[in-house]
């Protein structure tokens, strides 16, 4: 855990936050962790590499994954994604969906299970957004010194992306801006933005066009600046301690839902059109992104 | 402005008490508004307080962190859409950290964070001056700036014993002035209806207590041309100060109309006293020379040695002066007679004495005469009063009319002989009233006008009264004669 904390970007008042988020989870887990891994049920962690709070949806998916794997299944969602990986860490959770840049964290921990297809293919970006009457602005570069909006200090491309692209332009990410703050997740990042309190932000572009079709007035306040490069949709993996054969059954169940009507169905309300096994190339260029900032 | 004090009450009254009534109520109304208004702030202050209390405490954590979109959600929570704002609907919220810079507002449009809030306006300079008055603050620190249209409420973010800033909640005074402007015209309606209901009531109240009064004030205003009338007796019949001023006018017309008719009496009394005077005066002058010459006249009818035509002419001159002397006789009203005590023989005489003329005129003749054999009254007198009135009554009766005829003691007093004569002739008018008795005023033709004259003469004489009146269609004679010194005690029957 020591060293989870020294890859933290250096911040006190997060550090306090994550390490109390750390106690706190360690615990929960050790009161009930046993208990849990004796009854056969299947734990998935949902993260805010989505829009995790559409309740009705997850309790569809839920359903639909536990008639599916003839196991009963539970969604454990959390609002940032350290509490998830803590949870895996743990072995709290068997499987989750999380963010790439966690994944890349978790490397030793977890193994890739599936990767989302988003428009085809498994690839998203990062948008730079500021409000819509906010036309000043053209770059990254014209928000120096002003207040900005990041998702989550585990977030790809509401954190890691955003920083990298200041620091390529030559410029220290910790004093770029006038004052930053996180909202723990992309959807209030939107609203951070949309409502004024923060001049920029940064977004992951799925959620930004998500959003766009599911509740429209809120990213209709808010304009893209610049899209970066893509990068590995956030994926789906499972803890190295899952057998070999939970493993096949979840991966198969995933790449088969794009075929079944009720798989079809949930994936349009999630916006995605299928999964893939994918592969860890994928995420070579937050690997990348990693190394710059001394994380990999 | 004086014309308004020279209104009649008829106006001024209602004028004034409307003019009370609304002022009693502006003034109420008012109180009621400033009331209501005061009210209005405490309720927003007290519900400030309860909200700021209790964001205050849920904020301090994400100030102690740093955590602003943590805070931004938390002072956000209170905000409502603009159509659902009340007065106790808060404005903005802003959490100011302790070097009084914006931590987070829930508008970081106007307020946005890391400004130093003397930078944001008037209201936020006073308002940092405030808190960075050294010493005991008095929380919730309540500011209303003059010039400003918001309301601010300040409380300390404490955690345990360290203050980390502040909470500044702001409310639009713009939001309660519609609230506050429809309890204005809630009360300025029920005050209308108010109005409504008293200004009637009090113009009726008014003009009922002014109409005597102006009725009052133009009898008052004509006593002079003429003699003033009572008052209607249901007017006001109410018996407070103006009732009372009522009743004392109609006893004052009435003292008023008793000292003329009695003004009217001495003058007709003085003025046949002076005709007495002068007519007694002549009589005498006339009689002296007169009787010489009828004795001249007596001694030269002896004479045989008289022309026949010279006789004639003596016989001539004798009847006029005959005729002066009767006349003069008559003017000359003689009481100091032998006083021979009236008897019934008299009445009887006088009844028999009269026939002829009765008889003349078909006239009815009503006798009434009540005495005792005998009344100390002058004989001589009564009968001559007696016959003038009489035949003077039946002249003036219609042929075939009706007179009467009542004598005697009214309510059996001691003291005063009564005599009552009636006729059912024409009526006499004021003027002939007025100088009915005097010499030559007779009404009728014929008449040498010395009857009532002379009655007048002896009846005063007698320290008796006479009066006469038309009364029930007649014409009514009435003499009321003392038996003895003492006088009638009232004029008139």
């Amino acid at each position: 855990m020591g060293n989870t904390l020294n890859l933290l970007p250096s911040r006190n008042r997060r550090d306090w936050l994550i390490r109390s988020g750390c106690f706190a989870a360690v615990g929960l887990i050790g009161l009930t962790r046993k208990s849990q891994a004796a009854d056969g049920k299947i734990r998935v962690g949902m993260t805010p590499a989505f829009l995790h709070d559409q309740h009705s949806l997850l309790g569809e998916w839920r359903a639909f994954m536990a008639a599916s794997l003839k196991r009963p299944v539970e969604f454990v969602q959390r609002d940032s994604y350290r509490e998830t990986m803590d949870l895996l860490r743990l072995e709290k959770l068997d499987f989750a969906w999380i963010c790439d840049y966690p994944y890349l964290h978790l490397k030793q921990e977890v193994r890739l299970l599936a990767v989302p297809l988003y428009q085809g293919r498994p690839h998203y970006r990062s948008y730079l957004i500021v409000r819509k009457d906010n036309t000043k602005v053209g770059s990254m570069k014209d928000l120096s010194g002003s207040v900005f909006a990041y998702a989550d200090p585990y977030s790809n491309t509401g954190y890691l992306a955003p920083r990298y692209e200041i620091r390529q332009s030559g410029h220290d990410p910790r004093s770029f801006f006038r004052k930053t703050f996180f909202t723990w997740s992309h959807r209030k990042v939107v609203e951070a933005v949309a409502s004024g309190l923060a001049h920029g932000g940064a977004v992951d572009s799925y959620i930004w066009e998500t959003l766009s079709i599911v509740e429209p007035a809120l990213p209709a306040r808010t304009r893209v600046v610049s899209r970066s490069p893509e990068y590995g949709f956030p994926p789906f993996v499972s803890h190295r301690s899952v057998s070999g054969a939970d493993f096949q059954t979840m991966q198969q169940h995933l790449l088969d839902m794009a075929r079944t009507d009720a798989g079809r169905r949930l994936l349009g309300r999630l916006h995605l059109d299928g999964f893939t096994a994918g592969t860890p190339a994928l995420y070579d260029g937050v690997a990348q992104m990693m190394r710059a900032f001394g994380e990999a | 402005m004086r014309w308004l004090f020279n209104l009649s009450f008829r106006h001024k009254i209602p004028l004034w008490t409307s003019f009370l009534i609304s002022l009693s109520i502006f003034v109420v109304g008012a109180a009621l508004m400033t009331r209501a208004y005061n009210d209005m702030k405490n309720a927003v202050v007290i519900s400030a307080d309860n909200l700021g209390h209790t964001l205050a405490n849920t904020v301090a954590p994400t100030l102690l962190h740093d955590d602003v979109w943590r805070a931004f959600e938390i002072v956000r929570s209170p905000i409502r859409a603009e159509s659902a704002r009340t007065p106790v609907q808060v404005d903005a919220v802003v959490v100011l950290t302790r070097d009084n810079k914006v931590f987070v507002s829930s508008d970081p449009d106007a307020l946005p964070m890391l400004t130093e809030a003397a930078s944001l306006g008037s209201d936020w300079r006073r308002l940092g001056e405030r808190l960075s008055v050294p010493g005991e603050q008095k929380w919730p620190l309540v500011l209303e700036p003059d010039d400003s249209s918001y309301l601010y409420l300040v409380l300390p973010i404490i955690d345990k014993d360290a203050q980390l800033g502040h909470l500044v909640l702001r409310y639009a005074k713009s939001v309660f002035h519609p609230w506050f402007i429809d309890t204005i015209w809630q009360g300025l309606g029920i005050g209308l209806l108010v109005l409504a209901v008293l200004i009637p009531i009090n113009w009726y109240w008014g003009s009922r207590m002014a109409t005597p009064l102006v009725d009052l004030a133009q009898r008052m205003g004509m006593m002079l041309e003429k003699p003033p009338e009572p008052l209607p007796p249901d007017l006001y019949p109410y018996h407070d100060e103006l009732g009372q001023l009522f009743q004392a006018y109609d006893r004052m017309v009435l003292a008023l109309r008793d000292k003329a008719a009695l003004e009217n009496e001495m003058v007709k009394s003085e003025r046949l006293a002076a005709i007495g005077q002068l007519t007694a005066g002549i009589a005498h002058e006339i009689n002296n020379p007169l009787a010489g010459l009828i004795t001249a006249v007596d001694t030269l009818k002896l004479r045989q040695d008289l022309d026949p035509k010279a006789r004639r002419h003596l016989e001539l001159i004798d009847r006029g002066l005959m005729q002066i002397r009767d006349t003069v006789a008559a003017l000359l009203v003689q009481t100091r007679v032998q006083a021979r005590p009236l008897n019934q023989h008299d009445l009887e005489d006088i009844h028999t004495l009269i026939q002829p003329q009765v008889g003349a005129r078909r006239i009815r003749l009503d006798w009434s005469a009540a005495m005792p054999a005998e009344l100390p009254a002058p004989a001589s007198l009564v009968r001559q009063i007696l016959i003038n009135l009489l035949l003077n009554a039946v002249q003036a009766a219609e042929e075939g009319g009706h007179v009467s005829l009542w004598l005697g003691r009214k309510d059996d007093s001691e003291t005063c002989l009564t005599i009552v004569v009636r006729n059912d002739g024409t009526q006499l008018d004021d003027e002939q009233l007025a100088r009915l008795f005097e010499p030559f005023a007779s009404t009728r033709t014929g008449g040498h006008g010395l009857g009532l004259w002379v009655t007048y003469q002896i009846v005063t004489q007698l320290n008796g009264c006479i009066s006469a009146r038309n009364v029930d269609e007649q014409v009514e004679f009435v003499v009321n004669l003392p038996l003895g010194e003492t006088p009638c005690s009232t004029a008139s029957a």
